[in-house]
């Protein structure tokens, strides 16, 4: 990061000689300007890293001082149901949500796009939710909105039809929370219709030319064009998804419940390491989480080749 | 760590934009029908917020009998008794909050400008490894790092603090905003430093004098975005801040629904919209930078 700082005693050819002071200088002030980044990488990033994997070999209880089990932890995971189920229950939430949410964005996206008076209008209308969304009010609202005698049920009742009570019951609970996510997909839009912005429109006047349709358009033009960004937003949405925890920790009251149904893998983390003080047991998880998130990162990138289209 | 031609793909380039929309404005036939489609989705979709709106200004019984949104018989009392319904009145869980959110902002404007002026406009050794690096630490789940950092926090006695919020944001940890600065940084001309550098000015002459104020776009979506995710953020409140006189906003309003559980629909939506208006009014005045921002990074 720095450049070493050795004075210049043999003299160069004035040209290079001015090259190389800039590039000494150069590298002093970046060290000055990457100072804080740099404290923060260690201090706050790197170092509770390694010490978050040493804890994980531990049985840590924040009380007393931890004592290395080896693997422990990691076995003992696999035997704990609750865990698995947590497992599930993320894993159930990103596959759904993620595609659902991103599927939503992009018809909505392209639905605007074309030439559309009020875009500004509805583009911000419909990325509203998305700030909201992540906040303890919502939430709030959402266990309102689908409790027993909720508006979800009050609607329902016009039709004389009588709903359940979606969050406390385990086969619905869930939905509720992937209808949340869906709620949220004005972000994803935003760069989508950023995205769609950029595709020349000669394309699509030569598709036309050639007697292509609008549905024929979409495959060959406008979703080949799209793809770096469908893709960058399915690598990033789904990292963010493993990590869900507000909604489902404020909807089931801290629990998970009912019946474990909400329990994500976060939730379930922060139960074990700051509810029961298990934080060696919660280091695993944490690792764990990691690899997971980074296996489908890996596996994101490796089958891009195979769908995503780069222009240039 | 997508490739750049991903990002650059999604600067807005405005001259193209202008002329793309005005062709295919010519074209375009009647769509009255869309505009039916989007209002009624968008109407859809916001229903439940401006129920919930209206909802704090109706007598409990009414909440569920009615719903409409607008009251039959307007009610002002859910305000006050949910003020006052916890431990310390709400305005001092607001003022928590208003802390932690002003030295994130403050935080992320410095240490994240600084850091990304480097990436973007210095030339220095390794500096493509060290960019990676502060890539990968976007894609770190904060769960990784949460237990030592609370150990760490908890043996210099800052656990109900606002310390421990607010560091790690003057240590430009939120890569999101340096990544934002360095793809800003990058889109600006060469000759601009040149210029003032045959003038001789140094690099912190050229950072405060000449980069910060052309950034004033960037900076405004560091703020704002800052603002929102900082006042909305619950983990990590969560686990610092544990003392109620020390609670924030989104702690309050959870501790609020716990206690009442639902009995008290009207004061909890009162509170939950008062938590919601500095969102809402950053949104309003601040809409255009959070598009362009969104737009910049990819990145919601």
């Amino acid at each position: 990061m720095m450049a070493s700082d050795g004075s210049t005693s043999v003299r160069l050819r004035p040209s290079a000689t001015a090259h190389k002071r800039r590039g000494r200088a150069d590298g002093r002030a970046a060290a000055v300007f990457l100072l804080p980044w740099f404290i923060g990488l260690v201090v706050i990033t790197i170092g509770p890293l390694i010490a978050s994997l040493y804890l994980s070999f531990t049985d840590f209880d924040l009380l007393t001082s931890p004592n290395w089990i080896g693997f422990e932890n990691y076995l003992e995971l696999f035997q704990d149901s609750r865990w698995l189920k947590s497992l599930k229950v993320t894993f159930i939430y990103v596959i759904t949500a993620v595609p659902l949410q991103l599927g939503v964005a992009l018809a909505l996206a392209i639905f605007l796009d074309k030439g559309l008076r009020g875009l500004n209008f509805y583009r911000s209308l419909f990325y509203l939710p998305s700030l909201l969304g992540g906040s303890v009010a919502i939430a709030v609202l959402w266990r309102q909105i689908f409790g027993k005698d909720g508006l979800i049920n009050g609607f329902l009742a016009v039709f004389g039809i009588e709903g359940p009570g979606w969050i406390n019951n385990p086969d619905t609970s869930l939905l509720t929370l992937i209808a949340l996510a869906a709620w949220m997909f004005g972000s994803p839009m935003v760069i989508f219709l950023a995205g769609l912005r950029q595709i020349p429109d000669m394309y699509y006047e030569a598709a036309a030319l050639d007697g292509a349709g609008r549905w024929r358009q979409f495959r060959s033009i406008t979703f080949p064009m799209l793809t770096p960004i469908v893709f960058f937003n399915v690598v990033l949405q789904i990292i963010e998804a493993f990590q869900s925890f507000t909604q489902a920790f404020v909807v089931s009251g801290g629990t998970g419940g009912p019946a474990d149904s909400t329990l994500f893998y976060t939730l379930y983390l922060y139960q074990k390491g700051f509810g029961s003080l298990d934080m060696g047991y919660a280091s695993a998880m944490a690792w764990v989480l990691l690899l997971i998130i980074a296996v489908f990162t890996a596996i994101n990138f490796a089958t891009s080749k195979h769908w995503v289209f780069y222009d240039e | 760590m997508s490739d750049t031609s991903t990002r650059n793909a999604v600067l807005p380039d405005t001259s193209s934009r202008v002329a793309v929309r005005n062709t295919r404005a010519g074209r375009v036939p009647s769509t009255w029908w869309k505009h039916v489609i989007l209002l009624a989705l968008g109407l859809v979709m916001l229903y439940p917020v401006l129920w919930m709106v209206s909802s704090a200004f109706k007598p409990n019984a009414k909440i569920f009998s009615d719903p409409g949104l607008i009251p039959t018989e307007w009610d002002f009392s859910n305000f006050a008794a949910g003020w006052n319904a916890l431990e310390s009145p709400f305005s001092a869980y607001i003022v928590n909050s208003l802390i932690v959110v002003a030295g994130s902002v403050v935080g992320n404007l410095i240490s994240c400008t600084m850091a990304g002026y480097a990436f973007a406009r210095l030339k220095f050794k390794g500096r493509n490894a060290w960019f990676a690096v502060m890539m990968l630490t976007l894609m770190l789940p904060i769960h990784v790092l949460i237990v030592p950092q609370y150990v760490m926090f908890s043996q210099a006695h800052l656990i109900n603090t606002f310390v421990p919020l607010i560091l790690p944001k003057l240590l430009a940890t939120d890569a999101f905003f340096v990544f934002l600065m360095v793809q800003f940084f990058r889109s600006l001309p060469a000759e601009l430093e040149e210029a003032a550098r045959l003038d001789g000015a140094g690099h912190a002459r050229i950072f405060l004098q000449i980069m910060l104020p052309m950034a004033t776009p960037a900076l405004a979506t560091t703020a704002i975005f800052t603002f929102i995710w900082t006042w909305n953020d619950f983990f990590r409140q969560l686990i610092f801040l544990t003392k109620p006189d020390k609670q924030t906003v989104p702690l309050a309003l959870r501790t609020f629904v716990d206690a009442t559980g639902g009995s008290s629909w009207g004061s909890l939506f009162a509170m939950s919209l008062v938590t919601l208006l500095p969102i809402f009014l950053v949104f309003l005045f601040g809409q255009k930078y959070l598009v362009k921002g969104i737009a910049t990074t990819g990145i919601k």
